[in-house]
């Protein structure tokens, strides 16, 4: 057993593996983020329609397996082939890959919908108040009030969702997508090497530390008013 | 529909009991051995020394920056080669291979362990320190604030942390069928692969998934209400 071979040798696939890796958790995190305001700001707000609407979507998402939710949509989806290719939509689910940052997407826009929901209940009414006292409409007072002050509030815990989504990521190797785990799992099977393994888990270790930093670093950039405060002194 | 899930060599719903028994064992004999872990991993970042803070941290930090699938298979693989490795030092040829079942404890566990140490670190830093001073002030020893002050109350904010981590933990016992445990996941795979219907099947093994969890959630309500009985009482 020797690291530095396994690297020598399957380097370049293991960063592909890691390029694989991070495609599927940015589009996943991006579709979930595109769709997830607006459906918080449902959760939020809306009527009991909405919310009869969403809370089976979220509550299902939360509470059952990722994995099974992938099985659900990738192999579930083979039976519906006939269907699925009269309506042309047959050669999307047909690629491993499609489904994967499909369900992906479903179920981190759940987590998403929940953790800005709750950052859009903790905007302090009076703030609220204040802007519809000064005549902003109902589009100014999302766009300028609401939104910048939820997602700084709920900024730290989207981090941490994004990095679960990450980690879940690593199921796509299940289904034949060859990300970091998915090499890791080929080049062990392959060379019966465990390192094939380790160096999957520092290649893992080292997106999540990378990750962290660069989200600390933007929550001080979302709070451009304590990094003033910091810059003129401590008060 | 009905036929598929019927009982006896017919139909799939004896297999799918079976797997689903399995799953709540699985997630049953973890949750012990992942308590002691969290609770070891918080006393080391909680400790006075630098040496066992680094290695907490670097506990929790590995486990919880890797996916839940590498360490399974980390454990799975690495364990039989260290199993092996030691037995080959005893006696040179014997070989052994450690069950899906127990690398599923092991990994899961440790997962477990490093998100519980977080959960439990905030909640003995929660604690009111005066309670503890109350403690030493008559008397008490260091243990015995520990068993009777600070360890019933760490209940009250520990449990909201420790039950979301309990339906985290349902769910991931899903990722065991990967190195072919035959739970409730694995069993709707062989049920596929015989009646190719896998939407029905992997829509079933959802639903059940979604029943476990949806009932844990209105059992860890009650706890956390029973837990803060005290409290709301005073605040209302």
């Amino acid at each position: 057993m020797n690291p530095m071979e396994i690297l020598a040798a399957h380097g370049p696939r293991f960063l592909h593996g890691m390029g694989m890796t991070l495609l599927i958790t940015g589009l996943g995190a991006m579709i979930a983020g595109l769709f997830a305001p607006w459906l918080a700001l449902w959760r939020a707000q809306g009527g009991i329609v909405a919310q009869s609407a969403l809370r089976p979507y979220i509550s299902m998402m939360r509470g059952t397996p990722l994995l099974a939710q992938l099985f659900l949509i990738y192999y579930g989806s083979g039976q519906f082939r006939p269907e699925l290719q009269a309506i042309g939509l047959w050669w999307f689910f047909r690629e491993p890959l499609n489904c994967a940052i499909l369900t992906f997407a479903l179920n981190s826009t759940a987590y998403q919908t929940e953790i800005l929901r709750g950052g859009i209940m903790g905007v302090p009414r009076g703030e609220i108040e204040a802007s519809r006292a000064i005549g902003m409409s109902r589009g100014t007072l999302l766009r300028r009030v609401v939104f910048p002050h939820a997602y700084r509030i709920a900024w730290p815990a989207l981090g941490n969702e994004i990095i679960l989504l990450m980690k879940a990521s690593a199921l796509a190797s299940v289904v034949t997508v060859y990300d970091v785990m998915g090499v890791a799992r080929q080049v062990y099977q392959k060379t019966f090497d465990f390192s094939a393994l380790l160096w999957a888990a520092v290649i893992y270790l080292l997106i999540t530390a990378t990750f962290v930093t660069l989200w600390r670093q933007s929550e001080r950039w979302l709070s451009p008013h304590v990094l003033a405060m910091e810059k003129r002194g401590r008060r | 529909m009905e036929r598929l899930l019927a009982f006896g060599d017919a139909g799939w719903g004896d297999e799918i009991l079976s797997g689903t028994l399995l799953t709540l064992q699985l997630a049953a004999v973890t949750l012990p051995v992942g308590m002691v872990l969290g609770f070891l991993s918080a006393f080391l970042s909680l400790s006075d020394s630098r040496l066992l803070r680094a290695l907490g941290w670097g506990y929790s930090t590995a486990m919880r920056g890797m996916p839940e699938l590498l360490t399974l298979f980390i454990v799975y693989y690495g364990g039989g080669l260290l199993l092996n490795a030691g037995l080959n030092r005893i006696s040179a040829g014997a070989s052994f291979e450690i069950s899906p079942f127990l690398a599923g404890v092991v990994a899961l566990g440790l997962v477990f362990g490093a998100y519980a140490g977080e959960v439990l670190r905030g909640a003995f830093q929660s604690l009111s320190p005066g309670q503890a001073e109350a403690g030493l002030a008559i008397g008490m020893t260091r243990r015995q604030i520990f068993w009777r002050i600070r360890l019933p109350q760490l209940w009250r904010f520990a449990l909201p942390g420790l039950g979301n981590l309990w339906v985290n933990l349902l769910k991931d016992t899903s990722l065991v069928s990967v190195i072919t445990l035959g739970e409730l996941m694995r069993m709707s795979q062989v049920a596929v692969r015989t009646t190719k219907e896998p939407f029905f099947f992997f829509l079933v093994a959802c639903a059940i998934y979604w029943v476990m969890c949806v009932l844990s959630e209105v059992i860890l309500a009650r706890m956390e209400m029973r837990a803060n009985r005290g409290i709301i009482r005073a605040r209302a």
